[in-house]
């Protein structure tokens, strides 16, 4: 449970890192005097990317599959040696990240900026992961493997195709690189795993997370083992062919850009079939969601998966992407999800850990309340200024005179949407204001607790796994 | 209410596991591998050739400082588009592409066709201080730039890897990269000069001029359509 604190402690404070970088480059959008030198938007921005999805969420996934996997297989994991080589070479790939990125050394392939000396250690990272995880279900001692478990290991091996393709290159030094492929090929590709990192890292996982914990904190089961069922295949079968949505309008074929465009719309029902089945979870005990701070957090993570998985599809129709690429409407639907969806589940999962993993309880539940109503509003402060601002910036350009000529100059656009970079930047600074808060909370569990398991409780963990099925 | 069917597979770690897996690699292979083959739908443009070695070092930088991120280039097929930017980007125009630099957003303006499209010197300006040209601007300043020589150890190497790849040099272009990029530099300082810039001789071969022989390239392989340098539109921005 060593290696499970640590994924915890050092997601938290990834994300704490990775936030407040996020709110830097907000602030750079509005005020460029903010730009110091190479220390600009253009380099710091995949910082804030990079920190928040692979230090802050993977973190989180880590944490969150190697306490659950031990728990639906009662067993320990695989192999602890394999699991503190991962903690380390994981935390290490991410201090390296936000370094070489800092100095410029990067692919330009959005959310796989890495130069091929830190590929090379993420795939070897990766390997150490699926062998620990997959070996710990093959030595499980409950037949069953629960629904979680599949989507932890459907994300363990897409990932490893999406990343190892996308990011063949030929090294020219010891940080650059050429990509295997060029121009359109390589927009192919690198959409093919840019939408599927969302699909496998942010979603399929969070997805396990929310599977084996939103049941264990509400004390019921999953609604329907018949959605889970549904959801899973269906998910992963149809996730990995809607890339193309990200280059409609680009010189990409047209039969690529339509085969992304059906396969969007088509992820609605898998999508909301996961959402209805988390929600329904909660029939008759919804009485708990009042009080419990972590449910309100499932709950509102689950409606704004169901919100931004219904805005995504309906960006990937030719008509409304024509308006919304390019614009802050990305930008919007991305934190809707990002924020609303996956860094909620997360708080959860890791409020509902870390006092088991300290053999406490949680230091004050009214801060964690205080934090899930900061976050929630804003969230809403900075989505909705990015949905006005991105559909301004898609009028403006496309505004023509009655002569047909352009109405703005583009200048004009950027000046437009200044108030609402303001407003999101506020919201932004909200966000991080509850993670602030929830450091301390942790700070302070983690004081009042023990790593160490109480005697009282000694005898009842024989494997220092204390007895929990999922459903 | 379980589905009894099921229940095996959900026993059989390999099973499931592999079972994931191939239904994932199906969308991929059918989004991947066609393109390779349908050589028909990459038309191929007359006139596109790979970048010089000064321009393919401004490339570098324009990558290493995330320029894509503020910056597309594709130009989308609408009238709105065309007119704002220029013709529409063909797939044949980025064959020498590695990486692709399409991006994702529009912080700044597309830079597809921006090659021509203002001088050498407004550039020179404007990567100094955005806002020194425009001031609603809140593109950073890349003062640094022209501060800092342009490392030209690698050129040669580049281009080899470049053309290993599919880029068609020719052996002269490889033996005299470091040459080639250092006249080419010279010919844009000497330009800046001549237009009344004083320029140190660090300037004069710094990394700001490879980014400026970079950006002038872009867009201009499509020679009939090339877009004539107005200088009128230079104060406007857009």
């Amino acid at each position: 449970m060593a290696v499970v604190r640590g994924f915890a402690l050092s997601a938290l404070i990834w994300g704490l890192v990775g936030m407040l970088v996020g709110l830097v480059i907000a602030l750079q959008l509005v005020w460029p005097e903010l730009n110091f030198g190479p220390l600009h938007f253009g380099r710091i921005r995949p910082v804030h990317t990079n920190a928040v999805i692979f230090g802050f969420t993977l973190g989180v996934v880590f944490a969150g599959s190697y306490y659950a996997v031990q728990r639906l297989c009662r067993v320990r994991l695989f192999s602890d040696a394999l699991s503190r080589i991962h903690l380390w070479m994981w935390n290490g790939i991410i201090a390296a990240a936000a370094v070489t990125l800092l100095l410029g050394k990067t692919t330009s392939k959005e959310y796989a900026e890495l130069e091929w000396p830190l590929d090379l250690a993420v795939v070897v990272m990766w390997v150490i992961y699926g062998i620990n995880f997959f070996g710990t279900i093959a030595k499980r001692r409950v037949p069953q493997m629960y629904v979680a478990l599949w989507f932890w290991m459907s994300a363990i091996l897409t990932v490893a195709m999406l990343y190892v393709f996308n990011n063949l290159e030929f090294p020219v030094s010891a940080f650059k690189s050429y990509s295997l492929y060029s121009g359109v090929h390589d927009a192919n590709i690198q959409w093919w795993y840019g939408h599927n990192a969302v699909g496998f890292v942010l979603t399929v996982p969070i997805l396990g997370l929310m599977y084996y914990f939103l049941p264990k904190q509400a004390g019921r089961p999953i609604y329907s083992h018949r959605l889970s069922i549904l959801h899973f295949w269906s998910l992963i079968f149809i996730y990995i062919w809607a890339g193309p949505h990200h280059l409609i309008y680009s010189p990409l074929p047209d039969w690529a850009q339509s085969l992304g465009t059906v396969f969007s719309l088509m992820l609605i029902l898998p999508s909301w079939g996961g959402m209805l089945n988390g929600l329904l979870t909660l029939r008759g005990s919804w009485d708990k969601v009042r009080t419990d701070p972590l449910l309100k957090m499932f709950v509102v993570g689950l409606t704004f998966y169901g919100m931004s998985t219904f805005e995504g599809p309906m960006m990937a129709v030719k008509t409304v992407n024509s308006l919304s690429h390019f614009t802050n409407w990305t930008i919007g639907h991305v934190h809707s999800g990002a924020l609303g969806w996956v860094a909620l589940t997360c708080f959860a999962t890791l409020y509902y850990m870390i006092p088991r993993l300290w053999h406490t309880t949680l230091w004050s539940v009214r801060l964690a309340e205080a934090h899930f109503w900061v976050a929630t509003l804003g969230i809403v402060t900075y989505v909705t200024p990015m949905w006005i601002s991105g559909v301004t910036q898609g009028l403006m350009w496309r505004a023509v005179n009655p002569d047909g000529s352009l109405t703005y100059t583009f200048i004009e656009t950027v000046g437009a949407i200044r108030i609402y970079d303001m407003i999101r930047a506020a919201g932004g600074a909200l966000f991080l204001t509850g993670v602030i808060l929830m450091f301390i909370n942790v700070i302070r569990t983690i004081q009042q607790g023990s790593p160490a398991v109480p005697a009282e409780h000694a005898r009842l963990v024989p494997g220092a796994a204390p007895a929990a099925a999922g459903r | 209410m379980a589905w009894e069917w099921h229940r095996p597979l959900e026993a059989r770690q390999l099973t499931l596991a592999v079972l994931s897996f191939v239904l994932v690699t199906i969308g991929g292979l059918v989004l991947l591998i066609p393109p390779y083959f349908l050589q028909g739908e990459i038309t191929t443009v007359p006139g596109v050739k790979p970048y010089t070695a000064l321009e393919q070092e401004g490339r570098d930088l324009y990558v290493r400082e995330g320029c894509y991120l503020c910056h597309s280039q594709q130009i989308r097929p609408f009238k709105t588009e065309t007119d704002r930017y220029g013709p529409y980007s063909l797939a044949g125009e980025s064959i020498y592409d590695r990486p692709f630099q399409f991006g994702s957003r529009r912080i700044g303006p597309d830079l597809a066709r921006v090659g021509g499209k203002y001088p050498d010197s407004w550039h020179w300006l404007h990567l100094r201080n955005p806002r020194e040209i425009e001031t609603r601007s809140n593109m950073p300043a890349f003062a640094f730039l022209e501060e800092t020589p342009l490392d030209t150890s690698t050129t040669q190497r580049k281009l080899e890897v470049l053309r290993w790849l599919g880029s068609p040099y020719s052996d002269r272009e490889l033996e005299h990269a470091v040459a080639d990029a250092r006249a080419q530099m010279a010919t844009i300082a000497d330009g800046l000069r001549s237009g009344g810039m004083a320029l140190s001789d660090v300037q004069a071969q710094s990394e700001a001029i490879a980014l400026i022989a970079y950006l002038q390239h872009l867009g201009r392989d499509l020679g009939p359509y090339a877009i004539p340098l107005k200088t009128a539109q230079v104060e406007e921005g857009r």
